[in-house]
């Protein structure tokens, strides 16, 4: 093996996220979820008493609801226990808000960042990246330029001190308040970590910053907190990434995302999250639009063993628009159940969605969206179109798309298609000299090209990668 | 040049008591040679044609397809012990790689995928498998260790431009061909035969025959649906295939319309599931003008 390819192996993708590194940390709160723990977090990180307070209400929110367990075709929710996780751990690093310089960084942080091809994506086609290693942000940069136009892009509990009437405004209040849903209410308590991204009026920042969000540590949660605000006239594409190493035991990730789209702002958030096999994903999104203005979630939802993520947009001023394009993946042992809501709430607004998944040896993908569009929301219309490919008869995939129309002048359109690959175009690709597999995996790239063609291109080659690793079953 | 040999095929479909269709078909097709095979519809040609190609709805019971190749095929000196082929212990994909092509009568439409990444996917694949097939045991197990070394992906670069033909030296190749079929250039960039019509998935099925230059190929009904101007178009690239690669070529059809065009060495009617009559081009005229009746007299009173 020449030295050349020496190079190439240790940036595999395989080898690429099923490392995993010694666990160190500077402080971590033990297992289970108290007030001790939500005071520990808070003194840890040296809060103002408003955002404590939050967290102990967000703390009862979360002991009063119930799990849900009575969605048809849910993932089971049983092994999710809180008292066996540990909600919060500071990595061991001098710089509290993440470091400016990777070199910073410990060598392991530095080297898991490095396999995860994230510096060099920065260098590329980034206009500035965070990471986050288990609890908090450890590097955080943004190109200059975007700093002299008064664009923020920071740690999220830096921001808690540092931009305090902001986030005070913002954060899980008239957005994802903590009462929205069970783990809604428990990253209330525990978050940690996340981005804070404010773009001011009239400002396009060109190219896409991006987060990523990695757990090291086995049975630790991750809840970090992303918070985007887009004034009038602005533009961003945000690009997020997960991973975390395969462990026994379980992890879980429960994030929370508010993204305020203003008038004529148009916001890009974009997910591929490539969670390892013993990871509960369970997370709450949420986008409420101004007049004119776009959001556009893109989301590919890999690995994980049950994932539940709905990204949802609030339609709030007149002729705003929605676009969602989702795609799911499951294999062996894997229930993804993702989807989509649109509340259309005003006149002329607009919202697509298009979801595609694709499951394989006997695991099961499910579809659940909604979309409301509320009386007196007239003119408006929505187009909702969900497929999904199976790849044998032990693989499951529902499509449940409910409506809530109360106005009747819009204009919905819906349509939905199951089917399990050819065996016909299969054979045609393989009468044309390409093995079974290739034949499968073409088909099944060709299946999520619009979505691809929505990611800029790195992402939709690493998209592309991860699923040939997924039908090839060789992803922890 | 290369031999493809049909004896006594017998194939079912392959379900319990799946139907019998394919009854002891006799055949043998050369490099350069262009036979037409004709017979009514239920006789077993398109059957056949998959068979041929490896198709897995179908079971073969008896019988055997064999591919002989000279040793100049491709561009090597082919090893005497390597060329002699059981086509039917070989998967589709090995059989492309031996040479065989089968233009469908009904093509696959594959959302997603451009023309221009499927077509030099293949055209690589072939190429790569052909290898496989022909190397001697020593450098397979060596690739086989290269194999092992993970994946040549550059995280954030995509994978490197794999494949021994590269994407510039492609894309002038298809233009070349394109051109030579009358093809509008934007058909690089459509999505495999997605929302073609009938001429151009036909156009295209030829198309492919040319980038992939096989030894033999098997048409199956290609001058179905196609307009005047198409159908001459088609016979064309199909009359190229011949002259200027040395294919040969199996032709099922139901018309003499083509075969003005792809004038026929050879001609055989299948009749129930075997070759019933074989004769030159004449014997096409004859059944066009007279049906196949006769041929069916013929043959039982004979028998």
């Amino acid at each position: 093996m020449s030295s050349d390819q020496d190079h190439l192996e240790e940036t595999d993708t395989e080898e690429r996220f099923a490392f995993k590194k010694e666990e160190k940390s500077a402080f971590d709160t033990g297992k289970g979820l108290t007030e001790e723990t939500i005071h520990a977090i808070s003194d840890d990180k040296d809060e103002p008493d408003w955002m404590r307070e939050r967290r102990l209400r967000a703390l009862e929110h979360w002991q009063e609801m119930p799990m849900p367990t009575d969605w048809p075709g849910q993932p089971d929710l049983s092994e999710v226990d809180i008292d066996e996780i540990v909600p919060y751990i500071r990595p061991d690093i001098e710089t509290r808000g993440g470091a400016e310089n990777w070199e910073d960084l410990p060598d392991e942080i530095q080297d898991t960042f490095d396999k995860l091809g994230i510096p060099e994506a920065e260098k590329q086609a980034l206009s500035g990246v965070g990471a986050q290693y288990e609890s908090e942000i450890v590097y955080q940069n943004m190109q200059e330029r975007w700093e002299e136009k008064g664009v923020i892009f920071c740690d999220m509990d830096k921001a808690v001190q540092e931009h305090e009437e902001l986030v005070r405004e913002h954060f899980m209040t008239k957005n994802v308040p903590p009462s929205d849903n069970k783990f809604a209410a428990l990253h209330g308590a525990v978050w940690s970590g996340g981005s804070f991204v404010y773009v001011p009026e009239d400002t396009t920042v060109e190219m896409p910053v991006q987060a990523y969000f990695r757990m090291n540590s086995e049975g630790m949660g991750q809840f970090e907190h992303t918070l985007i605000i887009a004034e009038e006239n602005s533009e961003v594409h945000y690009i997020e990434g997960c991973s975390a190493p395969k462990y026994s035991a379980f992890n879980l990730h429960s994030g929370g995302v508010e993204v305020f789209v203003g008038e004529n702002a148009h916001v890009q958030y974009s997910t591929v999250q490539n969670w390892s096999k013993n990871t509960y994903n369970l997370n709450t999104k949420r986008a409420i639009v101004e007049a004119d203005g776009t959001m556009e979630w893109v989301s590919g939802s890999m690995g994980s063993k049950a994932t539940m993520l709905y990204p949802a947009t609030i339609l709030k001023g007149p002729g705003a628009t929605d676009n969602h394009i989702t795609i799911a993946f499951a294999g062996e042992g894997q229930n993804i159940d993702t989807g989509a809501k649109v509340y259309h709430n005003a006149p002329d607004t607009k919202s697509t969605i298009e979801s595609k998944s694709i499951s394989k040896d006997g695991g099961r993908t499910n579809y659940r969206g909604l979309v409301h569009i509320a009386d007196g929301a007239e003119d408006s219309s929505t187009a909702v179109e969900c497929d999904a490919l199976m790849f044998d008869n032990e693989s499951t995939s529902d499509t449940m798309p409910y409506m809530e129309i109360q106005e009747s002048k819009v204009d919905v359109a819906h349509e939905a298609t199951v089917g399990k690959i050819g065996d016909e175009d299969v054979f045609y690709l393989q009468s044309r000299g390409l093995d079974d597999d290739d034949a499968k995996q073409m088909i099944v790239a060709g299946f999520i090209e619009p979505i691809t063609e929505e990611l800029p291109i790195e992402y939709a080659v690493e998209l592309n990668r991860l699923i040939e690793l997924e039908m090839e079953g060789s992803l922890g | 040049m290369a031999v493809l040999e049909i004896d006594n095929l017998h194939a079912d479909v392959a379900e319990e008591n799946g139907e019998t269709i394919l009854r002891g078909v006799d055949l043998e097709v050369a490099s350069g040679e262009i036979h037409a095979l004709m017979g009514p519809n239920g006789s077993g040609k398109s059957t056949l044609a998959k068979v041929i190609a490896g198709h897995p709805a179908y079971e073969v019971t008896e019988g055997s397809i064999t591919v002989t190749l000279e040793g100049d095929e491709f561009d090597e000196e082919i090893p005497a012990d390597l060329r002699e082929w059981d086509l039917l212990d070989m998967e589709p994909n090995e059989r492309a790689a031996l040479g065989i092509f089968l233009g469908f009568q009904y093509p696959a439409e594959i959302e997603g995928v451009t023309m221009v990444n499927f077509l030099r996917t293949a055209l690589n694949a072939k190429l790569e498998e052909r290898e496989e097939l022909f190397e001697d045991e020593e450098s397979a197990d060596a690739d086989a260790d290269d194999e092992d070394e993970g994946y040549e992906t550059s995280p954030m670069e995509g994978p490197a431009d794999e494949g021994e033909v590269g994407v510039a030296e492609f894309q002038e190749l298809l233009q070349e061909k394109m051109e030579q079929l009358d093809m509008a250039e934007e058909f690089a960039n459509r999505y495999l035969n997605a929302g073609f019509s009938g001429g151009e998935k036909k156009q295209n099925e030829v198309l492919q025959a040319a980038i992939l230059e096989p030894e033999i190929a098997v048409l199956d009904e290609i001058d179905s649906g196609l307009d005047i101007d198409r159908l001459q178009d088609v016979s064309n690239g199909i009359n190229s295939l011949r002259d200027d690669q040395g294919a040969g070529i199996l032709q099922i059809t139901h018309y003499q319309r083509i075969l003005d065009y792809v004038e026929p060495d050879f001609v055989h009617v299948m009749l129930d599931g075997k070759v019933a009559k074989s004769g030159e081009a004449d014997l096409a005229e004859k059944l066009e003008d007279e049906g196949y009746d006769w041929v069916r007299e013929d043959v039982y009173e004979a028998a």
